[in-house]
């Protein structure tokens, strides 16, 4: 649960984000959202519905086009690169080998009309995988490590319940192994028990590969599992940043502690 | 004088139904089409005294090749004598003129629905096809502004899952038409509905060009292009055809039809290229059941035409455009 420490050898942040403005017209989507992301660091964002969280991620992710700003991601073979000046092909292929993207809604995420196993192989396809019986061992071994049996390799998404097709997303998008994953409410519209598990193994597979992660959430719990750091959003603006810890036990912007005490006790 | 003579001094019609500013649109996008081999080139499609799904594309691309003294060809799943391609014959005599055959080595422009000849086609002949969905990634992604971006940034990797879907419900490839294939190495085409047995013979001498008239795209291969069919490493292309010979002609090496013959299960396997068979049975060849009933010639254009109508009609699920 170590955040990298300063002072470490190779400090280049995975990701630094400076300035990030994206606009609705006149209303703001986010405004001036500035951070610097470790390899391996876990960064939590949280906030209200409307509070600017979603827009962030998908600026960051080159989903849409922010209006000011920089995204800097530390690229395998030329370093750190300002993705929103890349070229739509670089970017693109950024985002199916060193990004991936866990969106809310598995619907969104995968393609309903293809086999579970066809689902996982679409990236090794995408980047040049050309040997079928490969590609299922692949397919089957990423169905293992998120937990769903190599029987239901050919059955369709939507014959697997919410929690599975959530997992199957995350294996989709770990298979060709990146770097940074963006995640829009991992564990949004799942009953708490599903919910349990499925933070379980994303703990258990970021800690084993080594990943980063942005995980956008209005659930605190789900950052005070996984969240190395966190930054709370309103209206647009970044209120609070800092330790997941340090954050949420002793909050100090007055939108924070309101947050935390909203949180229901069982 | 002939009727495209009477129409054309009644001022009724053009040379080949379309005005020459319409040919002069269609030819600027056959002509891009051939500069960038598999690139699907916007043409503003004409309407055409014919439904959508009966060739209107193919019809367009033939009117703007056509000139006055070419020979024209016909055909439709390899039958010069199946409606779609009597009809079209028809048209062109009509409002262009042209001689006609039902030979191909004779023919200078052919129109095709879903076969490519079983004879060699040479460099000055031009073969047309139909086409009902030009984009190969249509099924896979529905929308048209990310087909466009996919190809724009060659991002194909879609293209094999759906083989991979094949393979993983089938056991193999079980694509037998519209076979995707990649044109000089760079885009992937719908090479129309051909059967996959007809994917090696894309390499050719002759000029290939595709029209959808409702898609309103063209598209073409230039002579002697590199067509690959896209397949797996473990599971590699296979051209396929029934396992028989023709019943008529005795043919091994020709795509063939099967027929039901009556409700007691008995069925034939004939050439889908009539004028193949002809040809063949003209030289002498003669299949199993090639010598029963009626003489070579009326076999093909009574018993065996009128079963291949009905195998056509089974088959305009997919429909040409």
């Amino acid at each position: 649960m170590m955040a990298p420490q300063v002072g470490e050898q190779d400090m280049t942040p995975l990701l630094q984000v400076n300035g990030l403005t994206k606009m609705y017209g006149a209303r703001i989507g986010c405004r001036d959202v500035s951070f610097d992301l470790y390899p391996g660091e876990v960064m939590g964002i949280v906030g209200e519905s409307g509070s600017g969280k979603s827009t962030l991620l998908n600026a960051m992710a080159g989903h849409h086009a922010p209006d000011r700003g920089e995204v800097i991601f530390d690229t395998r073979a030329d370093g750190p690169q300002d993705t929103l000046k890349m070229s739509e092909p670089e970017r693109r292929m950024l985002g199916r080998t060193d990004w991936a993207f866990v969106h809310q809604h598995a619907r969104d995420g995968l393609r309903m009309s293809v086999s579970a196993g066809g689902n996982i192989g679409e990236r090794l396809m995408a980047v040049g995988g050309r040997h079928y019986g490969e590609i299922r061992a692949q397919a089957a071994d990423w169905l293992g490590r998120v937990e769903i049996s190599d029987s239901r390799i050919d059955d369709r998404p939507s014959a697997f319940s919410g929690g599975m097709q959530q997992r199957l997303q995350i294996a989709r998008n770990l298979v060709t192994g990146p770097r940074l994953v963006f995640m829009d409410e991992p564990t949004g519209g799942l009953d708490v028990s599903v919910q349990a598990r499925l933070l379980d193994l994303l703990r258990g597979l970021v800690r084993e590969m080594g990943l980063s992660a942005i995980i956008v959430t209005h659930d605190l719990a789900v950052v005070r599992l996984l969240a190395d750091r966190l930054m709370v959003m309103k209206d647009g603006h970044v209120v609070e940043s800092g330790l997941t810890d340090q954050v949420l036990d002793d909050p100090q912007h007055a939108y924070t502690q309101l947050l935390v005490s909203s949180v229901l006790q069982v | 004088m002939t009727d495209h003579q009477k129409l054309a001094e009644a001022g009724d019609y053009n040379f080949a139904y379309l005005d020459e500013q319409t040919k002069r649109m269609i030819r600027r996008a056959i002509l891009k089409g051939l500069a960038v081999p598999g690139y699907q080139v916007p043409f503003a499609s004409r309407e055409m005294p014919m439904p959508y799904g009966w060739g209107t594309g193919g019809v367009q691309v033939t009117a703007a090749t056509l000139t006055p003294d070419d020979t024209l060809k016909v055909i439709d799943q390899g039958a010069d004598d199946t409606t779609n391609a009597v009809s079209i014959r028809k048209f062109f005599q009509r409002t262009a003129g042209v001689a006609t055959t039902e030979e191909t080595q004779k023919a200078s422009v052919i129109q095709t629905r879903h076969r490519i000849p079983e004879a060699t086609l040479s460099e000055d002949q031009v073969l047309v096809y139909q086409v009902p969905i030009p984009e190969p990634l249509r099924f896979l992604e529905p929308r048209e502004t990310e087909t466009r971006k996919m190809h724009s940034l060659e991002e194909y990797g879609l293209m094999h899952v759906k083989l991979y879907e094949d393979i993983s419900q089938h056991g193999d490839i079980a694509t037998s038409y519209a076979y995707p294939v990649k044109v000089e190495d760079r885009y992937v085409m719908d090479p129309s509905p051909i059967p996959k047995f007809d994917n090696p013979k894309l390499e050719m001498a002759a000029i290939q060009l595709f029209g959808a008239g409702r898609e309103q795209r063209i598209y073409a291969v230039p002579p002697y292009t590199r067509v690959v069919s896209l397949d797996f490493e473990d599971y590699p292309f296979e051209a396929s055809k029934a396992d028989h010979a023709c019943d008529l002609c005795a043919a091994e090496d020709s795509y063939l039809d099967e027929v039901i013959l009556d409700d007691a299960g008995s069925r034939m396997f004939v050439c889908s290229d009539t004028d193949y068979c002809r040809s063949r049975r003209a030289a002498g060849h003669v299949g199993r059941l090639g010598e029963t009933g009626q003489p070579a010639e009326a076999g093909q254009s009574g018993e065996a035409g009128q079963s291949e109508k009905t195998g056509q009609s089974e088959k305009t699920g997919e429909e040409a455009a």
